[in-house]
C-alpha cells in the first residue's frame, strides 16, 4: 500500500498545480506549483510520511531515465537546428559555461559571507 | 503450424507501446552500464547516449517520433509526479535554503540574465534566424516552461524543447570541469548553479552524482529559475530590440 498512497499524494498535488496553473492562466507548469502545494503540505504536517518518502526518493532516483522519450523529440528537429548549427552550438556551449561559472561563484562567495558553510 | 511472416509481426510490433517502452529501458539500462564502463564520465551522460542510440535505432528502423512517443509517453508521464517529488528533498534541507534565501535569490537573478544575454548576444553575432534566436533565449529553463515562454516571445515552442534538452547534457559535461575551475567544493552550491543552468538534467545529474543537497537545492534553482524567467525574459528581448 505504501506506493499506492504516496503515489496519490504526488499526483494529487499535480493535480491541484495544474488546476491552479490553467485557472489562472499562469505560464508555470502544474507540477511546479505542485511542488510548492507539496512543500507547504510537509511545512504544516512537520514530517515526511514514510510512504511518500519511499515514492518520491523512488522516483528522483530515475530522474534521468524520465527525459529520454522527450528528448528523442530531437530528432524531429534536425532540420532546424542544422540552419543554425554553428550560432546554436556556440550559444549553448559558450553560454551555458558562463552561466554554470557566473552562477557558482555568486553564490559561493555571498554563502561564504554569510557563514552558511561547513555544516 | 501457421507462422506469421516477419514483417506481419513488425507491422504488429511497431504499431504497439511495448515495442517502444521496452526499448526505452533496455537502451537507458545498457546506457549506465557502458557510461559506468568508461569511468562515469559526465562527458558520455546516460541520457544524452540513450538519446542518441534511440533516434539511431528509429532512424534504422524508420519508425517516426509519433509512434515511439506512443509507448515512451508512459515514463514521460512521470516527470510530473517527479517534479512534485522535489519538495521532499527541498523539505529535508529546508533549514540551509532558509538561512540562504537571500544569496540564492539574487545568484538566480544574476544567472538568468548571464544566460540570457550571452546566449542572445552570441547567436545575434553569429548571424542566426530570429525565431531560432527567440527559441533560444529561454533554453536554461525546464522545457514545460521554455515551451510556453517561447510562443509567448515568437520562438518555436518544440525547437525551443529542443534545445533545452541539448543545454541540459552540455551542462552536466561541463559541470564538474567548471566547478575544478572555480574551485567551489560546496554541494549546495554545485546544486544550485546545475539547476539554474541546466533544469532537471542538471537536477537528475546533482542527485546522482553530487547527493542529496545538491540535488535538493538543485531542484529549488529549477523551479525559481522557470518562475523567475518566465517573467523576466520578455523584458530582456525588448532591450534586445525584440518586440515581444
Amino acid at each position: 500500500m505504501p506506493l499506492i498512497m504516496g503515489m496519490s499524494v504526488l499526483l494529487a498535488c499535480q493535480f491541484a498545480g495544474e488546476l491552479v496553473a490553467r485557472g489562472l492562466t499562469l505560464p508555470i507548469p502544474g507540477p511546479v506549483i505542485g511542488m510548492v502545494i507539496l512543500l507547504a503540505g510537509l511545512m504544516v504536517r512537520g514530517r515526511v510520511p514514510d510512504s511518500l518518502r519511499l515514492t518520491g526518493e523512488g522516483l528522483l532516483r530515475y530522474l534521468t531515465l524520465l527525459f529520454v522519450p522527450a528528448g528523442v523529440g530531437l530528432m524531429a528537429h534536425f532540420e532546424l537546428i542544422g540552419r543554425d548549427f554553428w550560432p546554436i552550438l556556440a550559444a549553448l556551449v559558450v553560454s551555458t559555461a558562463l552561466t554554470l561559472a557566473v552562477t557558482a561563484w555568486v553564490l559561493d562567495r555571498l554563502s561564504r559571507r554569510r557563514g552558511g558553510q561547513g555544516e | 503450424m501457421n507462422v506469421a511472416s516477419l514483417d506481419q509481426l513488425w507491422v504488429y510490433l511497431s504499431g504497439n507501446p511495448l515495442l517502444s517502452l521496452l526499448a526505452t529501458l533496455v537502451v537507458f539500462a545498457l546506457a549506465v552500464r557502458l557510461n559506468r564502463m568508461l569511468g562515469g564520465t559526465p562527458l558520455v551522460h546516460p541520457v544524452t547516449l540513450s538519446i542518441a542510440i534511440l533516434i539511431g535505432l528509429l532512424l534504422a528502423v524508420d519508425m517516426d517520433y509519433a509512434t515511439y512517443f506512443e509507448g515512451a509517453q508512459f515514463i514521460h508521464f512521470l516527470l510530473g509526479p517527479a517534479t512534485v517529488a522535489l519538495a521532499i528533498p527541498l523539505y529535508d534541507h529546508r533549514e540551509r535554503v532558509r538561512r540562504l534565501l537571500g544569496p540564492l535569490l539574487l545568484a538566480c537573478l544574476v544567472g538568468i540574465v548571464t544566460a540570457v544575454t550571452t546566449t542572445l548576444g552570441l547567436a545575434m553575432a553569429l548571424g542566426a534566424r530570429p525565431e531560432t534566436l527567440m527559441s533560444l533565449a529561454p533554453r536554461s529553463v525546464t522545457s514545460p516552461i521554455a515551451m510556453g515562454i517561447a510562443e509567448q516571445i515568437g520562438g518555436i515552442p518544440s525547437l525551443a524543447a529542443g534545445l533545452v534538452l541539448l543545454t541540459g547534457s552540455i551542462g552536466c559535461a561541463l559541470s564538474s570541469a567548471v566547478f575544478r575551475l572555480l574551485g567551489v567544493r560546496d554541494p549546495a552550491v554545485k546544486g544550485f548553479a546545475l539547476g539554474l543552468s541546466a533544469h532537471g538534467f542538471g537536477t537528475a545529474h546533482a542527485f546522482a552524482r553530487i547527493g542529496a543537497v545538491a540535488g535538493a537545492f538543485s531542484g529549488l534553482a529549477m523551479g525559481l529559475t522557470g518562475l523567475l524567467t518566465a517573467f523576466l525574459l520578455p523584458l530582456i528581448t525588448r532591450l534586445f530590440g525584440f518586440g515581444a
